[in-house]
């Protein structure tokens, strides 16, 4: 699998804000724990993180539950995640969860809390405003 | 035969019996910092027991530890519904130490506070993980229930096939939107109540038994 390459700023100013879209592909084969560093090591670099994919409930549970054991005063203040919520129901995920498969999100986008607000959420559409650190 | 079947049907009657009684479901109560979880965990605890579980305040993650009362006893139409309630953390993926200073807290105070705080999610989140069998999902319903924590919450416990019952809280406010929850929340049946004001909460009780009895 290849490395995340490192980020880059184009200033020590960080003039800009660096967004790392992450396929589906890259993330499948991917244990829960290495998801969770994937996005984490991105967020915490200042960075926003979209998922193509998602993650599943239970890996959202454990992005929580080590986003808060990372939580440290003056240096990281935790994530603002969005995913679309999951339409109601879905035949297809019934199916799946029948033949054992864990339901997969849609969109996800995840960045610092300090620098990503959401200004609009529903069923179809999240707006969000994106500022520098 | 007739003595066989009476045979099976008393050693199964003994049986559930037996299971209910050693074995109270754990239901965790979850939902956003300041919905009222812990206001609910005490007059839920208070009408049936007498006791309180834990300190209530305005102040977001006054409860940063799960908190169970055993054994509350429910009596609902003549029948007993026996649970152990547990009042978690308000869960969040952030936690800022300066929004404590606005609440006339010194900066060490508000620091411990957070890092409490941070602790007591994940704790929240390892529970409902490991060791609850129904949740009573609290919303506050002056609030938006579009957010992410409630969306994700609520696709965790339904993941893990667990019994919700939503509760929209504080309808004694004005700006509280019962609807506003059940659009967001439609595969659920949401029941309104105030838990500081006690409004609505023989329902509660009757939802209580039939999601978890």
């Amino acid at each position: 699998m290849r490395a995340m390459p490192e980020a880059k700023h184009p200033d020590d100013d960080a003039s800009g804000v660096q967004i790392d879209m992450i396929s589906a592909e890259r993330m499948d084969g991917k244990t829960t724990m290495e998801k969770i560093r994937t996005i984490l090591d991105g967020v915490r670099e200042g960075n926003i993180v979209i998922l193509e994919s998602g993650l599943t409930p239970d890996e959202e549970s454990r992005l929580i539950e080590v986003t808060m054991t990372e939580i440290s005063p003056d240096e990281f203040n935790g994530i603002e995640i969005e995913t679309y919520p999951q339409s109601q129901a879905d035949d297809s995920s019934l199916l799946g969860r029948l033949m054992g498969r864990e339901e997969t999100k849609k969109l996800t986008v995840i960045g610092p809390a300090n620098q990503i607000e959401t200004l609009h959420k529903d069923e179809t559409l999240i707006s969000a405003l994106v500022s520098r650190k | 035969m007739g003595l066989l079947t009476n045979l099976k049907d008393s050693i199964s009657r003994a049986a559930s019996t037996l299971f209910s009684e050693e074995d109270p479901k754990r239901i965790g109560i979850y939902g956003p910092p300041n919905a009222g979880k812990t206001t609910l965990a005490n007059r839920i605890a208070r009408d049936w027991t007498g006791d309180a579980v834990g300190p209530e305040s305005h102040v977001p993650h006054e409860t940063r530890r799960a908190r169970r009362k055993e054994n509350v006893e429910i009596e609902r139409d003549g029948k007993t519904v026996t649970i152990d309630i547990v009042d978690t953390p308000g869960v969040t993926t952030k936690v800022d130490y300066t929004e404590f200073l606005e609440h006339d807290m010194e900066k060490d105070d508000a620091v411990r506070r957070s890092r409490e705080a941070t602790e007591g999610v994940a704790e929240a989140m390892h529970w409902l993980r490991e060791d609850v069998d129904g949740v009573i999902y609290v919303l506050d319903a002056a609030e938006d229930p579009f957010t992410q924590v409630n969306t994700m919450l609520i696709g965790i416990i339904e993941s893990q096939d667990l019994p919700v019952l939503i509760l929209a809280n504080k309808i004694d406010l004005e700006e509280a939107s019962v609807q506003r929850i059940r659009n967001a929340f439609p595969q659920h049946e949401t029941t309104p109540l105030s838990a500081l004001e006690g409004d609505n909460m023989d329902e509660v009780y009757d939802q209580i038994a039939e999601y978890f009895g």
